[in-house]
């Protein structure tokens, strides 16, 4: 059946267009935008006073399948990013088995091809197993369909070894996506290296460990040519390197957190395990310099790191707890409480950000509004209060240091190639009227 | 001198439920206990009974890694004061079979107790448990993060020897940056107006103290003639695998207190160690039994400090 949106607000960064118009899809296709139309055979959606917005795009979702069923799966994965106004997720290879050659590629679409409501893109690893020793067989994942290659949660340490993946994942048009980190730097620590790890008596990691990783793998990119994504940019000092990148001409793009955007390291307060992630956050400077470099475009996009984890695993003392927090569920409505109304961010760039730029990184031909296009979309409004409510996720990780905030706008509705998946919180499995 | 007036202010609900840090207790708590440590000093003093306001009260003392003086010591204020006292060992318990740090403290607590009085080797395990149980937790020490008894029986040792607390100067030297001691003592020191230089090599210093105040030296020299007290910590072997400094010789011979280094010193200067003292590392083993040493005197005056704790934290009332 033909679906009509009627009277929403379409904002849709990649043509400057923010206009009400009404949007026709049919066949899971964008079939026709005007300010009014008429379509007896559709299933009419009024979204008067709403935004309708090019479906969401996460390029860094930790699914965990297989191998970590009991933090999240795909099917419960796919349904907090459809909750959460995702259309569109990138899933990182840290699985186990890592994802590294073509079959377990070829595994993970078939899962997501029954259990999956929203598009999954698989990012395939680097190097086999993640070891950083031998590259893994990225032109034949490619062939499967992986939309990036990443050592995420492992970084790759030889320096040769990542640019021999970066000449090599450019021979396939690929980009390499760098979680930035000198793990001799950062060995043992569990929070960012300042006064509140020496209040705390945790170790810290110190900025220094990211951002050298970054001059690296930039200086790599320009060497090589490849295009280097960096992971979730943490700190002052690697925006600076990554300013001065882009002012080379580097291909280098960069991602931020909702948490590293809105959090400091003294938010780590009373030892709560919800509050630990690699990279940890750091000081309010530079949460300062985080919020102005996605501003001014040196930070190309808003990322979540989507890291479930079980309650048993973040129940333990701060040292033995993982890294990670879950984002899927409330980056949406953070970012449009913490940032866009406070002003550190207009909606437009906070749209974009988490669309059209996305999808540019890692070559989607989605994250646009336009008649022919898929009918990736997301509904939002504006004016809806929550309280976020962990209990609530579909996602299996209650992880999230947001439980409880107050926030304002919220995902209406979220539409994956013309299907309805989400609608007021409530997710439609595949299978489901 | 002795405060029983000032003590009948505080009629009940003396001290919040759980000690979990220095940083958060504040300089109205900090003399209460320090009056009430002196309280109990005097009596012993005396050869006075101390009244029995932990009689039917269960202490559990819940230790994770090794302890000899401060387990030792709750246990002696805790009957002191006709309390009684479990212990737990996490090398015998059911810790070796997988039960956690927050099911371990729910178990005991499930027993019936009081307290429970804990230690462990990683930072903010009793934070962690005070959120999941009823019972008050007693900080005993945790990983890096705080050790409140012993800057409680610091300062009490300080004052009792010294008089007053404001206005001395307190040189802290060593492994600032593995010290729990060091996390309370600084906050106890900075609230009572003690001056605080801390010297060792760059490697052994974590960030931010500066900012609150406090003196960062690399070396020792003739500047610790000012000191009030010297206050040396453990170093242990261990760091050097770590790259923090090359050698214990090396180490010894900047950071060490020798015979030699004290001719630089007060004549009523004092030394003082948390313990363990590893002899002859950071000071020459002799200098432990010197008369500025007070190490000694620290361990007595623990136990006076936390039958005070114990009996503010517990007894709800304070009998004389």
């Amino acid at each position: 059946m033909n679906l009509l949106i009627k009277g929403g607000t379409i904002l849709n960064p990649a043509a400057g267009l923010y206009q009400n118009l009404d949007i026709l899809i049919t066949k899971g296709r964008i079939a026709k935008l005007a300010p009014y139309i008429e379509d007896k055979n559709a299933e009419v959606i009024p979204a008067g006073g709403k935004i309708i917005a090019p479906g969401l795009i996460d390029l860094h979702v930790h699914l965990r399948q297989p191998g970590g069923e009991g933090k999240e799966t795909i099917k419960t994965g796919c349904a907090a990013a459809a909750a959460g106004g995702f259309t569109s997720i990138a899933c990182m290879p840290n699985t186990n088995p890592v994802i590294d050659n073509e079959l377990l590629v070829h595994y993970l679409k078939g899962v997501v091809e029954k259990e999956a409501v929203v598009k999954v893109y698989p990012i395939g690893a680097i190097t086999k197993g993640s070891r950083g020793e031998e590259l893994a067989e990225i032109g034949l994942m490619l062939q499967e369909g992986i939309a990036a290659v990443s050592d995420d949660g492992n970084p790759v340490e030889s320096s040769y070894i990542m640019s021999m993946a970066m000449k090599y994942a450019k021979t396939f048009g690929l980009p390499v996506v760098s979680h930035c980190e000198e793990t001799s730097l950062a060995k043992g620590g569990a929070i960012n290296e300042g006064r509140q790890s020496t209040l705390l008596g945790l170790k810290g990691i110190p900025d220094i460990a990211e951002a050298v990783m970054v001059a690296r793998d930039i200086m790599l990119a320009e060497y090589t040519g490849a295009h280097v994504h960096i992971a979730h940019v943490s700190c002052a000092r690697s925006i600076e390197l990554i300013r001065m990148g882009k002012s080379r001409g580097v291909k280098v793009t960069a991602e931020v957190t909702p948490h590293h955007l809105i959090l400091t390291e003294e938010d780590v307060g009373d030892f709560d395990t919800n509050v630990k992630m690699n990279p940890p956050l750091r000081t309010a400077e530079d949460r300062k310099a985080l919020r102005k470099a996605l501003k001014d475009g040196t930070i190309d996009v808003i990322a979540t790191d989507h890291a479930p984890h079980t309650r048993e695993e973040k129940s333990v003392e701060f040292d033995s707890s993982p890294f990670g927090v879950v984002g899927l569920e409330t980056a949406l409505s953070l970012v449009l409480t913490e940032l866009v109304a406070p002003g550190h961010l207009s909606l437009e760039k906070a749209i974009s950000s988490l669309t059209m730029k996305p999808a540019q990184i890692l070559g989607l031909r989605t994250g646009k509004i336009e008649e022919g296009a898929a009918a990736d979309l997301t509904v939002i409004d504006l004016n809806k209060e929550i309280i976020i409510d962990k209990e609530k996720f579909y996602s299996k990780g209650k992880n999230t240091p947001f439980d409880g905030w107050k926030v304002r706008g919220v995902p209406f509705m979220t539409i994956v190639g013309g299907r309805i998946v989400m609608k007021e919180g409530k997710v439609k499995f595949k299978g489901e009227q | 001198m002795l405060c029983e007036k000032s003590l009948s202010l505080f009629p009940r609900c003396l001290l919040k439920k759980n000690l979990l840090d220095i940083k958060t207790l504040n300089k109205e708590d900090i003399n209460l206990i320090l009056e009430r440590s002196h309280y109990y000093k005097h009596l012993t003093k005396e050869g006075r009974s101390f009244a029995p306001v932990l009689e039917n009260k269960t202490i559990a003392n819940l230790f994770f890694e090794p302890s000899t003086r401060t387990r030792m010591s709750f246990e002696k204020a805790a009957i002191n004061l006709g309390g009684k006292v479990i212990n737990f060992d996490s090398s015998s318990s059911s810790v070796q079979k997988g039960e956690t740090l927050l099911d371990t403290a729910r178990t005991v607590e499930s027993l019936g107790v009081e307290a429970l009085v804990i230690r462990h080797p990683l930072a903010g395990a009793p934070s962690q448990v005070a959120g999941e149980v009823g019972t008050p937790v007693i900080n005993a020490g945790d990983g890096s993060h705080e050790h409140p008894t012993q800057a409680l029986l610091d300062l009490f040792t300080i004052k009792d020897i010294k008089g007053s607390l404001d206005g001395l100067k307190v040189f802290i030297v060593g492994d600032v940056l593995h010290s729990r001691v060091v996390r309370s003592n600084i906050w106890a020191f900075l609230k009572m107006g003690i001056e605080i230089t801390v010297v060792g090599p760059y490697t052994l210093m974590p960030p931010g103290l500066e900012e609150m105040g406090i003196k960062v030296k690399p070396c020792l020299d003739e500047e610790l003639r000012q000191a009030d007290i010297i206050y040396l910590l453990r170093m242990q072997k261990e760091r050097q695998q770590g790259g923090l400094f090359p050698t214990i010789k090396e180490y010894k011979k900047f950071y060490g207190i020798t015979q030699d280094s004290l001719k630089n010193v007060k004549a009523k200067g004092i030394i003082m160690h948390p313990g363990p003292v590893v002899p002859g590392i950071e000071i020459e083993d002799i200098l432990t039994r010197s008369p500025q040493s007070v190490i000694q005197e620290q361990v007595k005056n623990g136990v006076f400090v936390r039958m005070a704790l114990l009996e503010l934290m517990l007894s709800g009332e304070v009998k004389n």
